[in-house]
């Protein structure tokens, strides 16, 4: 999933402080399972934020509602059932790809992030988050054993490790694994350690979004 | 400045049992201050943080939750919980520049012990010297 927190509460009442009425938007996709900016999460943001805005001698009217998801055109239309309300903004709980998205298809409203958007990754513990996958468009993980070197080794290395690696662990931190000894172990355990003998190529990153914006087309679902 | 605090104490049905022996009137002979509000829930691990900031939201001066040990929770992990989202609130409280002690958590014994109002005086004592919520 996308997993994104909360900004620091100064930067969103800062943003929001020439408003009298906002409508605090809630996603319950990835950031309602990431338990970032779901309808829970919007309810406590609305009431930081009238209380934020209390304290500094102003008032605002802090509506809270949700979409399914804020990254398709089809729930983004359902913005429109608000529209007669008059909300100056909408502060906007989903990751930075739904505040994109209403900025696109709904010129006339002011959209502010109320997160940070930080990484596709996975919970394997409660109220823990860890970068999994850099989206770099063109995976290299059946070579890896199944472990991102992209988004997991500091150095985003294609033939690890480095000579930091000491016991496991990353040379930029002792709380970081490092991947590749993650990588040669498990490959070894899957009787594949020859496959560490192959030099991986000098890498094309116009994948990755150093050729720009990327896209995808998909001709057989396009109408 | 001397001021008449409004606390909200959101205590489970547990620990506050004999809170309303009486009507509340052992409470109150006891030295209980006037000021607290008291909500008893059934099981403060239902308390939300949105529960909490509806307080301040509401006037309140100061708010503390009140659960059983946190080894003797009845309904296991609630007083656990409530802890968590009280810590919650008192970081939410300090990110908006406010003291984060207007927000406190109790692990008390179960029934109406002398702690129960001798910390019911604590945080009385605590928001006088606070004084009133800047919200
Ligand atoms: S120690 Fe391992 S994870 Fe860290 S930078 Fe080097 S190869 Fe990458």
């Amino acid at each position: 999933m996308i997993v994104a927190e909360r900004k620091p509460m100064g930067e969103i009442i800062e943003m929001v402080q020439d408003c009298k009425k906002i409508l605090v938007l809630a996603c319950r996709g990835c950031v309602t399972v990431c338990s970032a900016g779901g309808e829970r999460e919007a309810e406590i943001l609305s009431s930081l934020i009238r209380l934020g805005m209390k304290k500094a001698g102003k008032s605002i009217e802090v509506a809270t509602a949700s979409l399914v998801r804020q990254c398709d055109r089809e729930y983004i239309d359902e913005i429109d059932q608000f529209k007669d309300d008059g909300y100056d903004a909408i502060v906007s709980t989903a990751c930075g790809v739904g505040v994109n998205f209403i900025s696109n298809l709904r010129k006339d409203t002011m959209v502010y992030p109320a997160l940070n958007t930080t990484f596709f990754g996975g919970s394997a513990k409660q109220g823990e988050w860890t970068e999994q996958c850099a989206g770099c468009g063109d995976c290299v993980l059946h070579l890896t054993g199944g472990l991102c070197p992209v988004a997991r080794c500091a150095k985003s290395l294609m033939n690890g490790p480095c000579g930091g690696s000491v016991d496991g662990t990353c040379e930029i931190h002792s709380d970081v694994e490092c991947v590749w000894q993650s990588i040669h172990d498990r490959l070894g355990s899957f009787d594949k350690s020859a496959q560490m003998e192959v030099i991986a190529p000098i890498r094309d990153w116009s994948s990755s979004g150093h050729g720009g914006p990327r896209k995808v087309v998909r001709e057989d679902l396009t109408v | 400045m001397s001021f008449d605090p409004a606390i909200t104490l959101f205590s489970c049905h547990y620990t506050s049992q004999q809170s309303c022996a009486e009507g509340g009137k052992e409470l109150e002979q006891l030295g209980f201050p006037a000021g607290i509000d008291l909500v008893r829930v059934p099981c403060t691990g239902k308390l939300q943080v949105t529960t909490l900031l509806k307080a301040f939201e509401d006037g309140a001066d100061g708010v503390y939750v009140v659960g059983c040990p946190e080894d003797g929770c009845h309904n296991v992990k609630g007083s656990a919980r409530a802890a968590k989202r009280v810590a919650a609130v008192r970081d939410a409280l300090e990110e908006l520049g406010v003291e984060g002690e207007r927000v406190q958590m109790y692990h008390l014994p179960r029934g109406l012990h002398p702690e129960f109002v001798a910390k019911g005086k604590e945080m009385d004592s605590r928001i006088r010297g606070l004084g009133p919520s800047p919200f």
